[in-house]
């Protein structure tokens, strides 16, 4: 039971960074029908505005203290950061120990505005072109964003805690009345698990509620009808590719204390993306997140030493696996619809 | 000329001048001049060159043909390399072997993964690929170490038995030596330097016996374009609806050109292993296939010498052009003001040395927006361009070969 | 016993009957016409003689064996070619290939494996190519790219598709659907032509009555996935069910 718990537990957060990329990418192929290889650099880009921000708001100057002095009798020239000569040290020291969430907010128009420049600038070109180009050339796309980040940051990971109220673990069993000590989660994972679940619901809530909301439903479902209405979808779709660029892009800025960033996460993401959408069902929403949570779960599972042992190497594998016994079993996916993508 | 016609045959000619005289086209500069880091000929990065020739042929034969984007060739690759390691510790340090076996491996897992992913087409065939592709990578690294070696990879060693006779190649060490890859007593390694004045050329067994399968696998590779099988293979890339209305079933000519082209990546594995008798995983993770993708289309994706000159390519950049550091720069730019030269070092800094990748990035999205038909295509259009100036009359329009 | 039998096929999609008790024969050599008002499930009876759609009930003998179940390439293997409404031709490729594709699974049927011995060197499919073209009058076209061409060659260079195989059935998606006038008189010259030279059966579905009088020898008319009447083309003109399929509500 205990463990059982837990491996639900432990796959929630990471199920829940592939829910946000997956639910992006379906927003990107169900209205603008493009195959977006670069989303997983959005992810990273994303990850890289945490640590953009938390330099800024640690950038500081250097002052002599005059009443300490070093070991050598010097007085001692101490670092303080900008935001202390602002704030007062104290709210200082909290803004910075905050920047991840900070983040967040830094995020959303810098993504938004970076999705609406690949959509105008590149993406658009690409429509009434085949599949394979599409992602192709997003996968070029997703080279050059990585090494521009990697010549600016280097190719190490780059450690992004989470402010200081969230550090440690949470007593999960003792909390629900089993054994103390047996479910220990980290509270940061919590968090993102939490953040995950209103970005979503946010997400659903602006497709369903808006009138801007509706009309993208309405184009997914039939462009031309739409178009017909006299309704400019496309101004609409290349927002709503601003909206999946920041999906991603907060999805990565949460991410960082779970995993510090480094150029090539978004890589290493993507192809476990596409396996979510895939999974869900391309096109479909509540698939892309509804497959991003259960394939997170079944990979901590599989991670139990109970399965290794019985099955070594499943850990390694059984994302694939599902996937594969999905796309030939359900060739839609788990929620997919009818003439998605069908050939 | 070989059953080929006159354009085929001066085609296949030309790489082979290339491939036999590359040892001294790619030393151009002497020895002791600056610029003789940007020399590419030396032996291991020749052999590179044909070997991911013979990958991105392969690879072509697939994608080039019919239009499938298969994101999990490196897993062929890998495995040619894993089963020609294997010969190569358990039967005889004779490359032979280890290529034949490395072709037949290969063949057989892309008949099992072609089998299961071809049933889907599109994007769907392409991630299953990659799905694929990236189980294998996992399996090699993990579960399957005792055949691949795990995380430290295969090597030849010592304890090896190597059972046939000696001069087969059998014996597990070579006067107390391990015993190094060769051709019945000729070692891959095995290299004579030509000093001709200031330049330097080696000449290496190893690349030429490469150089020759790649020759034959071209050969293959433009056989197999100009004949039925290949235009069947143009007609799915075109309208598979109405190749079924012809009376002609898709399937098993997808699969044998998704086995074909495994094939050639098989063979291209296994000459990795006979030059460099090691092999880890990461050969097969998937930011490898990416590279044959790369190649492929950076030079040309459904000609004949496309594939080659971009996996030239690339494989150049990687080796050569990541060499060009800031004094490099600074030493060009030198003859400009000081302000000047500073200014275009840091403007051109990025994009070279470890920016090379950034520059591959913006030439490949650069080829896939402007010129679909990569180098081969700017090609023709500079040709064109010289014939319309040239002024001779417009001739009946070639495809794109 | 026609060449073509259609015996009780049924075919619903959901709650819809699209075909509902269908019988039809098309004698050899003859020129079969179906017609019928939009949605009378002509094209729906068209797919399930190609394979494309498997009836629910009924059978479907060619030559006195069943196609149900048979894929696509089976039933053009034996001997059933096709024409689309909107030409499916293989854009990418020149006109010639595109004929000598059919040659190839004409003479080597669904598979084979020749990778090795190059295209050129089968004179035998070059000359059947090279006649065909001469008969469909595009010999001057056939280095062209097939997406290069207008809309009426490409019709020809499908029909050049389909006949080159000789097939013993030829099915007609509506042939001259936005054709203009001369375009549509040259189609049914070849198509006369082609019935009276080949000895090609065929079966053309048609909403543009001139071109169903001047081929057809019997027509049937279908109307809500049933078959109204079978007749020659002198009976069916005036014949008051038609009308009434037809003309429907207004004329009542």
């Amino acid at each position: 039971m205990d463990q059982i718990i837990l491996q639900i537990l432990n796959g929630l957060d990471k199920g829940s960074a592939y829910a946000l990329i997956a639910l992006g990418l379906t927003l990107i192929f169900g209205t603008l029908g493009v195959v977006n290889f670069a989303h997983g650099a959005l992810f990273m880009l994303g990850a890289f505005c945490a640590v953009v921000l938390s330099r800024l708001l640690s950038w500081s100057h250097t002052v002599v203290d005059e009443t300490r002095t070093d070991f050598l009798g010097n007085p001692l020239k101490v670092e303080v950061p900008y935001v202390y000569d602002i704030f007062g040290e104290a709210t200082g020291a909290a803004i910075i120990d905050w920047a991840v969430p900070l983040a967040i907010l830094f995020s959303i128009p810098i993504m938004v505005l970076i999705g609406v420049i690949m959509e105008r600038g590149l993406i658009k070109h690409f429509y009434k072109r085949a599949h394979a180009d599409q992602i192709l050339v997003t996968f070029g796309l997703a080279i050059v964003l990585q090494e521009v980040i990697k010549y600016y940051f280097g190719a190490s990971q780059i450690p992004t805690p989470a402010p200081e109220a969230f550090v440690g673990s949470f007593d999960f069993g003792a909390a629900v009345g089993l054994d103390a000590n047996k479910i220990i989660y980290p509270y940061w994972r919590i968090v993102y698990f939490c953040f995950a679940m209103v970005v979503i619901a946010a997400v659903f809530a602006f497709l369903q509620f808006t009138t801007f909301g509706m009309v993208v439903r309405a184009g997914m479902a039939d462009r031309e009808t739409v178009q017909l209405l006299g309704i400019d979808i496309d101004k609409r779709f290349t927002l709503m590719f601003g909206i999946a660029a920041a999906v991603a892009g907060l999805a990565g800025v949460m991410y960082t204390p779970i995993l510090a960033p480094n150029y090539h996460m978004g890589m290493d993401f993507l192809v476990i993306s596409f396996v979510v959408v895939v999974v869900g069902g391309m096109g479909s929403l509540p698939g892309a997140v509804l497959a991003g949570f259960v394939l997170g779960i079944l990979e901590s599972f599989a991670s139990m030493r109970e399965v290794i042992e019985f099955l070594p190497g499943i850990n390694q594998v059984v994302i694939y696996l599902a996937a594969i016994l999905i796309l030939l079993t359900r060739p839609r996916g788990l929620m997919g619809r009818k003439g998605v993508m069908e050939d | 000329m070989l059953g080929l016609t006159k354009k085929d045959f001066g085609l296949l000619l030309i790489v082979a001048v290339l491939v036999i005289a590359a040892p001294i086209l790619l030393n151009p500069f002497p020895v002791d001049s600056s610029m003789a880091q940007f020399n590419a000929g030396y032996p291991d990065l020749m052999q590179r060159f044909v070997i991911f020739g013979i990958f991105a042929i392969g690879f072509n034969i697939l994608f080039g043909l019919t239009g499938y984007l298969s994101f999990g060739h490196a897993a062929f690759l890998g495995c040619g390399s894993y089963a020609g390691m294997w010969m190569l510790k358990l039967l005889s340090i004779n490359v032979i072997p280890a290529i034949i076996f490395s072709v037949i491996i290969a063949g057989i897992l892309s008949l099992a993964i072609g089998w299961i992913s071809l049933r889907r087409s599109g994007i769907y065939f392409s991630i299953l690929t990659l799905a694929f592709a990236q189980m294998a990578f996992s399996l090699a690294a993990s579960v399957l170490t005792p055949i691949t070696g795990g995380e430290t990879g295969l090597q030849t060693s010592l304890s090896d038995p190597r059972i046939l006779p000696e001069f087969l190649g059998g014996g597990s060490s070579d006067g107390g030596n391990i015993p190094k890859p060769s051709l019945f007593g000729i070692e891959m390694g095995a290299s004579w330097d030509v000093a001709v004045g200031p330049w330097l050329w080696t000449f290496n067994w190893g690349y030429y016996i490469a150089g020759i399968v790649m020759l034959i696998s071209f050969y293959i590779a433009i056989r197999l374009f100009r004949s039925p099988f290949g235009l069947m293979l143009k007609a799915v890339k075109s309208n598979q609806h109405r190749m079924s209305y012809t009376g002609l079933n898709t399937k098993p000519y997808m699969l044998a050109c998704f086995v074909i082209s495994g094939m050639f990546a098989g063979l291209a594995g296994g000459l990795m292993a006979a030059m460099d008798p090691q092999v880890g995983a990461e050969r097969m993770q998937w930011t490898a296939s990416g590279e044959v993708v790369l190649m492929t289309i950076l030079g040309g994706a459904g000609t004949l010498i496309g594939p080659v000159l971009g996996a030239g390519l690339i494989k150049y950049f990687e080796n050569i052009f990541s060499k060009i550091n800031k004094a490099t720069l600074e030493g060009w730019f030198a003859f400009m003001p000081d302000g000047m030269s500073d200014f275009f070092v840091t403007i051109v800094y990025p994009f070279v040395g470890k920016g090379w990748h950034l520059t591959l990035g913006l030439m490949f999205m650069a080829v896939i927006i402007f010129l679909p038909g990569g180098l081969v295509e700017l090609g023709q259009r500079f040709g064109r361009l010289f014939k319309r100036k040239s002024a001779t009359p417009a001739g009946e329009t070639t495809p794109a070969e | 016993m026609g060449i073509l039998e259609v015996k009780g096929v049924n075919k619903r999609f959901g709650g819809l009957q699209a075909l509902g008790d269908v019988n039809l024969s098309v004698q050899e050599n003859s020129v079969h016409a179906i017609i019928g008002p939009n949605g009378a499930g002509k094209s729906t009876l068209l797919n399930c003689l190609v394979g494309k759609l498997i009836p629910d009930t009924g059978s479907v003998m060619f030559d006195g064996q069943s196609v149900l179940g048979r894929t696509p390439y089976e039933i053009n293997q034996m001997g059933i070619s096709r024409v689309f409404q909107t030409p499916e031709i293989f854009a990418d490729l020149t006109v010639f290939e595109n004929v000598m594709i059919p040659c190839f699974a004409k003479r080597d049927g669904a598979f084979s494996l020749q990778a090795y011995n190059p295209v050129r060197k089968n004179r035998d499919i070059h000359d059947m190519a090279e006649a065909i073209l001469v008969d469909v009058n595009m010999q001057d076209k056939r280095h062209m790219t097939a997406s290069s061409l207008s809309r009426g060659d490409k019709r020809r260079l499908e029909m050049a598709m389909c006949l080159v195989q000789q097939p013993r059935l030829l099915l007609l998606d509506e042939p001259t659907a936005g054709m203009a006038r001369a375009d549509t008189n040259n189609t049914i010259d070849l198509l006369k032509e082609i019935n009276e030279k080949r000895d090609i059966t065929m079966a053309i579905i048609e909403h543009d009555m001139h071109v169903v009088f001047s081929l057809a020898e019997r027509i049937t008319v279908l109307a809500q996935g049933t078959p109204l009447v079978e007749e020659t083309p002198e009976n069916i003109k005036g014949h008051p069910k038609v009308r009434e399929a037809y003309l429907g509500e207004a004329q009542v």
